[in-house]
C-alpha cells in the first residue's frame, strides 16, 4: 500500500503520480492521510485503483473519476464525484451539496446524508444515499438512479428527464414535472441489486418510485405556469 | 397656391415603429415570444463609432508592403504549462454540435487550423470531427456539462468555464425538438426530439470562490497543463473581470450584447447585456488595477466584421478577439444563392436568424442531413480562411499606419470617438478635442 501524507505532499504531485500509473500498475491500494480538508483531492482517475481517503475533504473530491475506487473515510465538502463516468465513490460520512452532479456513470454511495442538489442533472451516475438528502436533488436529472434511503427535501426531481428516484422515507415535495410511478416487479429487482451494490441492507419494496410525467419536454405555453 | 385638398401624410410613430406593432400583432395572435438566434439587431455604439489617428508629425508610420507587422497572441501564461500559441489574434468562439451541423464544426476547424488559430466547442461536448480537423482546440466547461467528458478534457488545448454569453448573460439556452437527432440527443443522454435546457448556472458552483475551487479541480485533472479560460457575457465588466482573475483565469473571455447565440428569446438578445464597445475599458481597467494587462489576456466578441473592428479592439487593450456570426457568414449563412428558400422561410439573405428551427438553406444552422450536406466543409474552410487572412490584413494595415510594428502594440492614444456616447464608453477622447467624457469629473 502506498500511504501519501498530504501535509508533506502537494497535491499536485500526488495526481502527477495517480495519472501516471501505467494500465498493469501492481500499486493498486492507496492510503491518502492528513488531508486536511483538501480540495480537489483524487480527481481525475483513471485505473482501476483503490484510494482510501481519511479524514474530511473538501470539494470536488473523486471529481470526474473513472474505473478507480475512492472511499472517503470522513465527511466531504461540495460537489463529491462530480461528473464521475465509472468506478465507485463511498463516502462513510455525509456528503455537501451537488453531490454526483452530472454523472455520467458509476456508484456514488454516501452512507450518511447528502445536502442539496444531490444529483443534479445526473446523466447515468447510480447514488445511493443512507440518509436523506436535501432540497432539489435530482434537478434536471437526465439518467441513472437516486436512491434515498431516508427522507428527500423540497422539489425532489424538478424538471426531471429520464432518471428513477426511490425514496424509502418522506418527500417534502416533488419539483415540476416530476411525480409518482408504479414499484413494479422489475422495479423492485432493478432497485434490490442497486442497493446490494451499494451494500445497504434494505427492502426494496419499501421504496416509492418517482419518475418524469415527461409533461415538459417540449415547452407549450399552456404550461407557462409550471416553469 | 394648389388647388390640392389639404392632407397630413401618414406618420408612423417612433415608439410604435412598424417592427414594434408586427411584434404585438404576432404576440396577440401566438400567445408566445419570440425566439431567434444571433445577436442584438438594434443599432447600439459600436466600433464604427471609433477611428483611427494615424500617424503624422509626431507618429511614424510603417511601410506597408515592407515592413514587420507582428500578428501572434500567446495565451494562457499565467499558470498554464502549455499556453497556447496562434499566429493571429482572431479566434473563433463557441458553437456547438447540434445548434451547428457536423460539416460546419468541421469547416470551422478546417478554416481556422490553415490560419492557424483556435477553435472552440459548444454545449454538448466534443465530436471527433472538430478535434480532428482542429489542431488548436478550445473545449467548453458549460452549466449543462452535456457530452463533458475527462479524457475530451485532455484531448482539449485548452479549457474554457462558461459563465455566461452575451446574447444572454444570467440565461440558459434552449435547443428545440427539431434538432435533437439521435446522435445530438446520444451526446447530451436526452431522448430524441424534446426541446432540450441547458441551465443558466453550473451544478456545483455558485460565486468566485467556488469558482477558484472548480478551476484548481480541471487544473489538477488535466496536472495543470492547459490554459483555462473563464467566459462572461458583457454587464458588469470591471467585477466580473476581477473576479475571474482572483479565481485563478488564464484568459478572460468578454462578450458583447451583439455576440450570437443559437436559440434565445428576442426580448432577452435586445435588453440584456451590454455592448462590447462598452466593455472592454473596464475590462482592461480591472486587469491593470490588479497588475495582470497582459499576463492575464483578454479576449473580446460581440460584433466584429473587419480588420478594423479587431484592431480597434486590441488598440483599446484586448490581446485577442473571437468571432462566432461573421464565421458561420464566411461559410455560407445568409448567402444570396439561397434567395428562393430564404423568401420561402419567411425572410432574405442577410435577415435570417431562425437558426432554432433547423431549416437552414446553407446546411449550417442545422442537423437535417440533406442541408447539411449542402456544405461543402472543405470549400467553407478555405472561405473562412481567406475571411480571417482578410480581418488579419486589414488589422496590419491599420497598425502599420500607426507606425506598430505589432499588433499589440495598437493603443487608446491611437483612437478618437465620433460620439460623446462612444468617447465615454471606450475611454477614448471624442475627435477634434481632448474631452474624454466622464474623465476627471467632467
Amino acid at each position: 500500500m502506498n500511504v501519501v501524507d498530504l501535509s508533506q505532499t502537494p497535491l499536485r504531485e500526488l495526481h502527477t503520480r495517480l495519472h501516471n500509473l501505467p494500465k498493469d500498475t501492481n500499486e493498486r491500494l492507496w492510503k491518502l492521510i492528513n488531508v486536511h480538508g483538501e480540495h480537489a483531492c483524487a480527481v481525475g482517475l483513471t485505473q482501476p485503483i483503490e484510494v482510501h481517503i481519511h479524514g474530511h475533504i473538501g470539494y470536488y473530491c473523486a471529481g470526474m473519476n473513472k474505473e478507480a475506487t475512492v472511499v472517503i473515510h470522513g465527511q466531504c465538502g461540495v460537489g463529491v464525484a462530480e461528473n464521475m463516468m465509472s468506478g465507485e465513490v463511498r463516502v462513510k460520512g455525509t456528503a455537501s451539496s451537488a453531490a454526483g452532479a452530472t454523472g455520467q456513470g458509476g456508484l456514488l454511495v454516501i452512507e450518511g446524508d447528502a445536502g442539496t442538489r444531490c444529483g443534479i442533472s445526473m446523466k447515468g451516475i447510480d447514488i445511493v444515499v443512507g440518509g436523506s438528502v436535501g432540497a432539489m436533488s435530482a434537478f434536471m436529472g437526465q439518467a441513472g438512479s437516486l436512491v434515498v434511503l431516508g427522507d428527500a427535501g423540497a422539489n425532489l426531481g424538478d424538471s426531471l428527464y429520464e432518471a428513477r428516484l426511490y425514496v424509502r422515507g418522506k418527500v417534502e415535495s416533488l419539483g415540476a414535472d416530476c411525480v409518482p410511478k408504479q414499484m413494479t416487479p422489475h422495479h423492485v429487482a432493478k432497485l434490490g441489486r442497486l442497493l446490494k451494490r451499494a451494500g445497504m441492507d434494505a427492502d426494496p419494496k419499501d421504496f416509492k418510485r418517482y419518475g418524469s410525467a415527461r409533461k415538459l419536454y417540449n415547452f407549450h405555453v399552456d404550461n407557462v405556469d409550471a416553469y | 397656391m394648389s388647388s390640392t385638398p389639404f392632407y397630413t401624410p401618414p406618420r408612423w410613430s417612433a415608439t410604435f415603429d412598424a417592427h414594434s406593432i408586427a411584434e404585438i400583432h404576432r404576440a396577440a395572435q401566438t400567445g408566445i415570444y419570440d425566439i431567434r438566434g444571433g445577436g442584438a439587431k438594434r443599432k447600439v455604439p459600436h466600433f464604427d463609432d471609433l477611428l483611427f489617428l494615424g500617424a503624422s508629425v509626431s507618429r511614424y508610420p510603417l511601410e506597408g508592403y515592407r515592413e514587420k507587422c507582428g500578428t501572434d497572441v500567446v495565451l494562457g501564461t499565467r499558470f498554464a504549462k502549455k499556453p497556447i500559441h496562434l499566429k493571429i489574434p482572431v479566434t473563433i468562439a463557441g458553437m456547438s454540435f447540434g445548434s451547428l451541423s457536423g460539416n460546419a464544426k468541421d469547416a470551422l476547424g478546417r478554416g481556422a487550423t490553415q490560419m492557424g488559430t483556435s477553435t472552440t466547442t459548444g454545449d454538448g461536448g466534443m465530436t471527433q470531427e472538430e478535434r480532428k480537423s482542429s489542431k488548436t482546440l478550445v473545449y467548453q466547461l458549460l452549466p449543462s456539462r452535456y457530452g463533458m467528458n475527462p479524457d475530451d478534457l485532455r484531448k482539449a488545448d485548452a479549457i474554457e468555464v462558461v459563465v455566461g454569453q452575451g446574447a444572454k448573460p444570467g440565461g440558459g439556452g434552449m435547443l428545440l425538438g427539431m434538432k435533437i437527432t439521435e446522435r445530438v440527443a446520444k451526446m447530451r443522454t436526452l431522448p430524441v426530439g424534446i426541446d432540450q435546457r441547458s441551465a443558466c448556472r453550473h451544478p456545483d458552483w455558485t460565486g468566485p470562490d467556488d469558482l477558484t475551487i472548480k478551476i484548481q479541480e480541471l487544473r489538477e485533472i488535466t496536472d495543470w497543463e492547459k490554459p483555462i479560460y473563464v467566459k462572461v457575457g458583457a454587464t458588469r465588466p470591471y467585477y466580473d473581470v476581477a473576479l475571474a482573475v482572483k479565481a485563478g483565469a488564464d484568459v478572460v473571455v468578454l462578450d458583447g450584447m451583439q455576440g450570437g447565440t443559437a436559440a434565445t428569446q428576442d426580448v432577452f438578445i435586445e435588453h440584456v447585456g451590454i455592448p462590447i464597445l462598452a466593455a472592454i475599458r473596464p475590462a482592461v481597467q480591472a486587469l491593470q488595477d490588479l497588475d495582470m494587462h497582459r499576463k492575464v489576456q483578454l479576449i473580446v466578441s460581440g460584433g466584429i466584421r473587419n480588420g478594423a473592428d479587431v484592431a480597434k479592439a486590441l488598440a483599446m487593450g484586448a490581446d485577442a478577439v473571437a468571432i462566432g456570426t461573421a464565421a458561420l457568414v464566411a461559410l455560407g449563412d445568409n448567402d444570396p444563392h439561397w434567395e428562393e428558400e430564404y423568401k420561402k422561410l419567411g425572410t432574405t439573405a442577410g435577415c435570417y436568424d431562425d437558426w432554432h428551427e433547423g431549416r437552414d438553406p446553407a446546411g449550417i444552422t442545422t442537423q437535417d442531413p440533406e442541408l447539411s450536406k449542402r456544405l461543402d466543409p472543405v470549400k467553407a474552410g478555405h472561405r473562412l480562411a481567406n475571411y480571417l487572412a482578410v480581418l488579419t490584413m486589414e488589422t496590419q494595415i491599420i497598425a502599420r499606419a500607426c507606425g506598430k510594428s505589432h499588433v499589440h502594440n495598437l493603443e487608446p492614444d491611437d483612437l478618437v470617438a465620433l460620439t460623446v456616447e462612444a468617447a465615454a464608453m471606450a475611454g477614448v477622447p471624442l475627435a477634434g478635442t481632448n474631452w474624454i467624457p466622464g474623465r476627471n469629473g467632467m
